[in-house]
Parts: C-alpha cells; sequence; structure tokens
C-alpha cells in the first residue's frame, strides 16, 4: 500500500512539474516564432520609417514615437493622483466608511475589461470634453486605466515603511503631512517608483482602449503636441497583422520584438529597483 | 548652560509659534487632506463615469430596439441593410472562447499552483515566479499573433476542417495568458493555509499529493474558487486575441472549427470603421459595453466577496 502511494506521488509531482513546463515552454515558443518571423526585418531603416503601402519601406517611427509620447503622458496625469490618492487610503481615512467604499471599488475597477475604459474614454474624453482623437484624450484613458494598479502598488510601499519611522517625526512635533512628506515618502520611493514602471509596461501593451476611442491606424507623421492625432506600436502591429499580405505580417513580428524588448527594459528597471529596495530595508 | 536648561527652553520657542502662524498650519494640513480625499475619490468618479457614459448611449439604443430583441434575439446583424439586434451571438462567441481558455488554464494553473506551493524549493520558486510573470505582461496583441500565424495553422494540421479564424487557437492562447492569475492567486490561496493543518496531515502518514489534494486544497477552496471566477472574468473581456484570430462572424454555435465573434471583437470591429456619434450603430457597442460591464463586473464582485470569507476563516 505503501509503494503505491508513494509511487502515485511521484506521478503526480511529475505530472505537475511537466504542466508548469509546458507554460513555460509555451512563452519560450511565442519569443521564438516572433523571432523567426521578424529578425530579419529589423533594421535601422525600419525604426526610423513611417508607414507605407509598400511593406518593405514600412517603419514604426511615428508609432514608437507615439507610444513613448502617450506613455509619458500618461504618467503625468495618472503618477500623483495615484500616488495621492494611496497616501489618502493608507495614512489618513482608513477607518472611514468613505475609505472602505473607495477601497472595494479600486479592487472592483482594477479588474474591468480595458476595453470599457476605451467607451469611457470615447464618451467622455473625446466626445464630452471635445478632446477628439487626441494625444491628451488617449493617455486621459490609459491615466484611468492603470491608476487602480499605481494606487493598489503605492499602497503596498507606503504599507512596507516601518511604523516607527512615523512615530520618530511625530515625537519631534512635526505635523503628519510633514511626517508623510519628508520621512515617509522618500522611503517609499522606489518601492513606488517599481509599482509605478509595472504599471505603464501594462498599458505601453494595451491596443483595445486605443483603438475604441479611436487613434488611428494610419498615421504618417510623428505626433508634434497633445492635440496630435497618434497611432501606438500595438496598433500598428494590429494593423500590419489583420492583412493578407505575408510581408506585412514579417513587419507586424519586428514590431512585436520592438515592443518587447521595450517591455523588458521596463521591467528590468522596476525588477533593479525593487532589489536596492528590498536590500535597503533588510 | 546646563542641559536641563536647554531642553526646556528649545520646545518652549518652538511651541510659543503666533497664533496665527498654527493656525495657517492647521489649515494647510486640512486643504491637504481634502486634496488627498478628492483624488481617492476619483476612483469612485471612475466608476460613475463609465456607468453614466454606458447608461446613457444603451438608454438610447433601447429606445429604437425592444429589449427582448436585444437581449433573446438569434440574429446580430446590425451592418445589414435590414439590421437585427440579437445579441446572443455574441454573447455565446464569447462564452464559447472564455470556455475553452477556462478548459485549459484551470486544471494547469491548478497544477502549476500546487507545484509551487507544495514541492517546489524556495530556488526553483524564485525562477519560476518572475517567468510566469513575464508570461502575464506580453501584451494581448502578441498573443493574437501567436494564435492567428502559429498555434491555428499547428492546430490546422492536427484537427481536420477548422478554419483560419477560429474559437480554438484563440482560446487556447487566451488560456495560456490567463494561466499565471490562475496560478498565482491560487498559489496565495494555498500559502495562506496554516502548516499545522500539513503537519497533521503528515504524521497521519499520508504522502504530499494526499495532503495537497484532500487537505490544502479544501482549506483553500474559496480562494482558489475566487482566483478562477476572476480568471473568468478575464477571459470574458479579453479583447485583442479574438479581435485578430476569432473571425468576425457572429454566429450562434458551439462548433469551436468555425469563425465566431465576441462581444469584445464586435466593439473592435466598429471603432476600426470611422462611425458617426449619434447612430444606432454608434450605439450598438455601448449596449455591447454595459453588457460586458455588468458581467464581468458581477464576477469580480463574487469573486472579492469569496476572498474576503476565505481570509475570515484563517484570520
Amino acid at each position: 500500500m505503501t509503494a503505491w502511494r508513494r509511487a502515485l506521488d511521484v506521478v503526480f509531482r511529475v505530472l505537475a512539474l511537466v504542466v508548469l513546463f509546458l507554460a513555460l515552454a509555451s512563452l519560450a515558443v511565442l519569443i521564438y516564432d516572433v523571432w523567426r518571423d521578424g529578425a530579419g526585418r529589423l533594421s535601422w531603416q525600419f525604426l526610423t520609417s513611417f508607414p507605407s503601402r509598400r511593406p518593405e519601406e514600412a517603419g514604426i517611427w511615428h508609432a514608437l514615437t507615439g507610444s513613448v509620447f502617450v506613455i509619458l503622458v500618461t504618467a503625468a496625469l495618472a503618477a500623483p493622483i495615484g500616488v495621492a490618492a494611496a497616501i489618502y487610503l493608507e495614512e489618513y481615512g482608513t477607518r472611514s466608511v468613505a475609505a472602505r467604499l473607495i477601497e472595494i471599488n479600486i479592487t472592483n475597477l482594477a479588474a474591468v475589461p480595458s476595453i470599457i475604459y476605451g467607451l469611457l474614454g470615447l464618451g467622455l474624453f473625446v466626445r464630452a470634453l471635445a478632446m477628439g482623437r487626441s494625444v491628451l484624450a488617449g493617455a486621459s484613458t490609459l491615466a484611468l486605466l492603470v491608476l487602480p494598479v499605481i494606487i493598489l502598488s503605492t499602497r503596498e510601499a507606503l504599507r512596507a515603511v516601518p511604523s516607527s519611522i512615523r512615530e520618530g517625526s511625530y515625537a519631534l512635533g512635526a505635523t503628519k503631512w510633514q511626517t508623510i512628506w519628508y520621512q515617509v515618502l522618500p522611503v517609499a520611493l522606489p518601492g513606488i517608483l517599481t509599482g509605478m514602471i509595472l504599471a505603464l509596461s501594462r498599458a505601453i501593451g494595451e491596443t483595445a482602449p486605443l483603438i475604441t476611442i479611436g487613434a488611428l491606424t494610419f498615421v504618417a507623421f510623428a505626433p508634434d503636441g497633445l492635440w496630435s492625432p497618434f497611432t501606438v506600436l500595438p496598433i500598428q502591429i494590429f494593423n500590419w497583422v489583420s492583412r493578407p499580405q505575408v510581408e506585412f505580417r514579417t513587419n507586424a513580428a519586428a514590431g512585436i520584438l520592438v515592443l518587447l524588448v521595450l517591455l523588458l527594459t521596463m521591467n528590468a528597471a522596476a525588477i533593479w529597483l525593487r532589489d536596492r529596495y528590498q536590500k535597503k530595508l533588510a | 548652560m546646563s542641559p536641563s536648561t536647554s531642553l526646556r527652553a528649545s520646545p518652549s520657542t518652538r511651541l510659543r509659534a503666533s497664533p496665527s502662524a498654527r493656525l495657517r498650519a492647521r489649515r494647510f494640513e486640512f486643504l491637504i487632506e481634502w486634496a488627498l480625499f478628492l483624488c481617492a475619490l476619483l476612483s469612485i468618479g471612475t466608476t460613475a463615469g463609465i456607468l453614466v457614459v454606458l447608461a446613457v448611449e444603451t438608454f438610447a439604443f433601447l429606445r429604437e430596439v425592444p429589449i427582448t430583441d436585444f437581449l433573446f434575439g438569434t440574429e446580430w446583424t446590425p451592418l445589414f441593410a435590414t439590421p437585427r439586434f440579437g445579441v446572443l451571438p455574441l454573447v455565446m462567441g464569447t462564452v464559447l472562447v472564455s470556455a475553452i481558455a477556462m478548459v485549459v488554464a484551470l486544471p494547469a494553473g491548478l497544477l502549476s499552483a500546487i507545484y509551487l506551493s507544495e514541492y517546489a524549493n524556495p530556488r526553483v520558486r524564485r525562477v519560476i515566479k518572475p517567468v510566469l510573470e513575464i508570461l502575464a505582461g506580453v501584451p494581448t496583441v502578441v498573443y493574437g499573433y501567436f494564435a492567428l500565424l502559429f498555434v491555428t495553422p499547428v492546430l490546422q494540421r492536427v484537427v481536420p476542417g477548422l478554419a483560419g479564424f477560429n474559437a480554438l487557437g484563440p482560446g487556447i492562447v487566451m488560456g495560456i495568458m490567463i494561466l499565471p492569475l490562475v496560478s498565482s492567486l491560487s498559489e496565495d490561496a494555498m500559502q495562506g493555509v496554516p502548516r499545522g493543518l500539513r503537519e497533521g496531515s503528515f504524521a497521519l502518514g499520508a504522502t504530499r499529493m494526499q495532503t495537497s489534494l484532500r487537505v490544502v486544497l479544501p482549506a483553500a477552496f474559496s480562494g482558489i474558487t475566487a482566483a478562477f471566477i476572476l480568471a473568468a472574468s478575464r477571459a470574458i473581456g479579453e479583447t485583442m486575441i479574438v479581435a485578430i484570430a476569432a473571425g468576425q462572424q457572429p454566429r450562434l454555435t458551439w462548433n469551436p472549427l468555425v469563425p465566431i465573434e465576441t462581444m469584445t471583437a464586435y466593439i473592435v470591429q466598429v471603432s476600426l470603421g470611422d462611425t458617426p456619434q449619434g447612430t444606432l450603430e454608434y450605439r450598438t457597442i455601448f449596449a455591447v459595453g454595459m453588457l460586458l460591464f455588468l458581467g464581468t463586473f458581477g464576477l469580480n464582485l463574487v469573486s472579492a466577496w469569496l476572498r474576503g470569507r476565505y481570509r475570515e476563516e484563517y484570520a
């Protein structure tokens, strides 16, 4: 009996490991597939050219600059509001009914499908506030999308600050805000930045909400201001994937490689910050 | 000067700030708190905004299309000359793809979670968990490319009659996409089970497998269910994979081999065209969006409630 149970245990363990390995292998296959399709297309010309009807002349300069520009504006909008909201929930209103309600609401918002934010952006920013299909409308939509994520991660970072730091500051006669501004925030900053970068790296890969607000799929110029029409890298990739010609799909694969490198850089920065932070607190 | 006098002197000079200065300081603290509160309140504003935007256009839509036609109609042809607005084909497409995704993600995610939580040593976990995070962070448009140009062609060699656009390929890829979510949330739930329960089980002579399946899993049940429901909600709201690889043909079918259309893919399809504001066609995407929002929001609430309950059990 015992031997039979032991054997079953080993079988189960191997099965679980194989499944886990398959999941990880699918990531490897995905990256290999994209690399095989698109690596040959990567070149300086591809990075710096504008879209074209001829696939071999087309490039991603407009989409790359659009992505970077939109993300920077998104960060400028979402970062201060997100951190402020997190400070309120973590340091001020922890026990009030309003704070509890806001908390539940934020958890739910974090799980709302991104395309719903696109519809919100279309109805609110593009139409009601008459921003049109501009960089500002796109960035505002993405800012609302990443706010819950930023708030949740900032709260984690604030919670990790030892309460002795706050108490020491109060004992010296500092007010609540002085304590937060001069003591808590500097300690929590690396953690806050880590969460921020991860949230923005999610936003930079978003396609659906920006398509919904009507970001263009064919733009022949780089965005030159907040009111400029724009496109982003994921939308350009989507546009190329949707075409039947193989050459355009090669372009899509090359675009994906650039997008993945962009994401990997952001994630590496976040992990580096997190490691530094953990060492400092330990 | 003796230490005692200096100790007495410094606080008195500090605290004897003029009353007006203290008042100003207090007013400043008050203003800060309100500003922070308003920022937090913006999240409620976001939810309200979503509801208002969706509701306004949905009501306008329902004034022209009876709600029973919308909810129970079996034909969705809003772009035809004689439009029909029965949303069921879109709902069915969504449910079909999500179901395929869940069939992939639930067992695989749960097994991965059991391995990571109950078998793996800390060093292995430290390597595997970031890789799973990367899997979760891949943009969905990339998964769409993968589904259309790799998974579907591979499947076509095995499955006869599989169309170029279908529910099967994107469903499987979507399962891979939500697997990390299932795995990490389930693992959290299992980690929350007290060590004592496992030790008691081992002491009775149970193997790791018996302990995992008969002690840890039941104890973490509500947490794991919460993970499954949240994953289902993610699958239903997922857009780009199905917009790229599932086709654009609303069809009332359980057949995973033919092109279909999901609610999210329909919203993308209309958004790509230049639809003028105020037309019935423009309003359909808000009506479909409302249905999508209510469905996922309901699932999220159930999931949050289950998670809360499970936390209470071992608090």
